[in-house]
């Protein structure tokens, strides 16, 4: 699939977060937004995922451990054709769609989280797994820079690497922001590329919303053998909606109907 | 004979481990102390490490888990319920995770070690997690029937095993109803519910008591009928227990009696919401009443 049809999902997808979010006056669309990249690429191209193989584990599988930004996966499962429900049911009563994913209500949804730093060691569990099967299936876990404040995912970290978990990908969405501002005024988890190297993982960097750059990262990880791979992808939070990139603010408030209005149509102009 | 529950769960898993394919054991560099030592012996690709890291340990459970295999996961009581208890909650019991998590070094019976290392409320706080069952053998014999027994259950369980060695009350024979509470004696007027180790020592109070004594190894689910049928059968009910008297057994007998209009009243002899201390096992266990003697004591009031 060449960029321009990858871009013309991810818009779709950036689309559909926005529409979720409104709908629900509820959710996370900053991080959602900023990750809309990486999941379509993920899905459309990375990962061995379809409508035949969704309902089992034997295939690549996918872990968001940021699981606040469940409306880029919901999102991105449905651009993909792998999600019956109507994303219109997201955070409502009774709806698979949770707020945060849940693997037993959606088979497209490979780990429940929420909690975060929980699906990093989840996702080093899948790959272990994989190891034990001798199959070639991978697992990518995708995880916020903020959320590399909690120490679960440098035990993960270190298990991954301990283990050789080379059919691991985890990608550290690094948008600079969390809920109580700049994460580097926050506590500053930063540098994150030289402390994944210290814990023996192989680092790559990239622009998380330039598809080649993806793609080179996505390369790199697979070449690597006897270890896991830390992608670190720059991302900006909010990727698409002029007010809210760059603004911790939208990092779990619903837009209003104005707001909403521009949303949607800086998300046309973009096209 | 004596024997460790915690050494019964070893053998018991090697066994079980060498037979079952699906089974991946994870410990946090505990494995001489917990026992799972046997299995990496008797398998040692399916034995991991996680290192001293018990929370991830747990969310690795819960990976392997999501991927088919039966996972058993141990670290002492303190650890494995208290520390990794949010990663229990969202990453295993939320999804409904195949996951077995024995737990060694519960209660005031680790001794030396100290309040530090002696759980008295690991049976609390995983009673009240949705999807989990939870589960204290008394003696040896029954570790090794309930470790089989959850193998083969789907789902989340926590089981609490011992440090010390505990007296037989069970034999190689026994043939074991993992959904009913075990009559072990039957007496008159009073009855002792116990878990754990406390079910030896009920049945050395109950000869000078000749009170009824029961085994309570399921504390979830609890057999409701059966507690309820011997508290209406006798005119004084007690919960014994190596564990906090908030949130154990004698709550799990509390809820299910306050649901009756059942006259009988029911007493706490555990640990009264007060940390433990060093020395050894007996003497700790014997400070703190937790001790045929001390039953008596207060049966007789």
């Amino acid at each position: 699939m060449d960029n321009n049809e990858l871009s013309k999902h991810a818009l779709s997808v950036r689309r559909n977060i926005v529409k979720m979010v409104y709908d629900a006056q509820s959710g996370h669309p900053g991080g959602s937004l900023g990750c809309a990249d990486i999941l379509t690429y993920l899905y459309f191209e990375e990962m061995n995922i379809n409508k035949e193989n969704l309902s089992s584990t034997n295939r690549d599988r996918f872990v968001l451990s940021k699981g606040h930004c469940s409306p880029a996966l919901y999102a991105v499962l449905k651009e993909r054709d792998l999600l019956d429900e109507d994303l219109e049911s997201f955070r409502q009563i009774n709806s698979k769609l949770q707020g945060h994913p849940n693997m037993n209500y959606v088979a497209g949804v490979d780990m429940s989280t929420g909690s975060l730093g929980q699906g990093v060691s989840a996702a080093v569990g899948m790959a272990l797994a994989n190891k034990l099967d001798k199959n070639d299936n991978r697992v990518y876990a995708l995880l916020g820079d903020g959320e590399s404040e909690e120490g679960i995912v440098w035990e993960a970290l270190m298990a991954a690497a301990h283990y050789k978990l080379d059919n691991l990908v985890v990608i550290f969405d690094v948008n600079g922001l969390q809920i109580d501002g700049n994460v580097e005024d926050v506590i500053g988890p930063l540098p994150l590329n030289k402390k994944a190297e210290a814990f023996n993982c192989n680092v790559v960097t990239c622009d998380g919303h330039n598809f080649d750059e993806i793609a080179d990262a996505f390369k790199k990880a697979r070449e690597c053998k006897g270890a896991p791979t830390v992608i670190v992808a720059q991302t900006v939070k909010g990727k698409g909606v002029s007010f809210m990139e760059n603004n911790y603010g939208w990092h779990g408030k619903a837009p209003n109907e104005e707001e909403f209005k521009i949303a949607m149509s800086d998300l046309k102009e973009a096209l | 004979m004596a024997q460790e529950t915690r050494n019964a769960y070893g053998e018991k898993l090697a066994e079980l481990i060498v037979k079952d394919e699906k089974i991946v054991v994870l410990d946090a560099d505990l494995t001489k102390s917990t026992k799972t030592a046997d299995a990496k012996k008797a398998c040692p690709e399916r034995h991991f490490n996680a290192g001293i890291a018990e929370a991830n340990m747990m969310g690795m459970a819960a990976g392997l888990a999501a991927s088919g295999k039966t996972v058993f996961a141990s670290s002492f009581a303190v650890f494995a319920a208290g520390r990794a208890f949010e990663i229990i909650r969202n990453s295993i019991c939320y999804p409904k995770l195949n996951v077995k998590i024995c737990a060694t070094h519960a209660g005031l019976s680790v001794g030396e070690d100290g309040a530090s290392h002696q759980s008295i409320e690991d049976v609390g706080i995983m009673r009240t997690l949705p999807n989990m069952k939870v589960f204290v053998p008394c003696d040896q014999y029954e570790t090794k029937a309930l470790i089989e027994y959850v193998s083969k259950l789907n789902g989340p369980c926590y089981v609490r095993l011992g440090r010390g060695k505990v007296e037989d009350v069970y034999t190689a024979d026994t043939k074991f109803d993992f959904s009913k509470v075990d009559i072990l004696r039957k007496g008159k007027d009073i009855v002792l519910f116990a878990m754990g180790l406390m079910v030896q020592e009920a049945l050395k109070a109950a000869e000078e008591l000749d009170a009824t004594v029961v085994n309570v190894s399921s504390l979830k689910p609890v057999d409701e009928e059966g507690i309820v049928e011997l508290l209406k059968s006798h005119k004084k009910a007690y919960a014994l227990e190596e564990h906090n008297i908030y949130g154990g057994l004698y709550s799990a007998i509390a809820e299910i009696k306050a649901k009756t209009d059942i006259g009988t009243p029911i007493y706490p002899i555990g640990v009264n919401d007060t940390f433990g201390e060093s020395g050894k096992a007996k003497d700790v266990l014997h400070k703190y009443g937790l001790t045929a003697e001390n039953v008596v004591k207060v049966v007789k009031g």
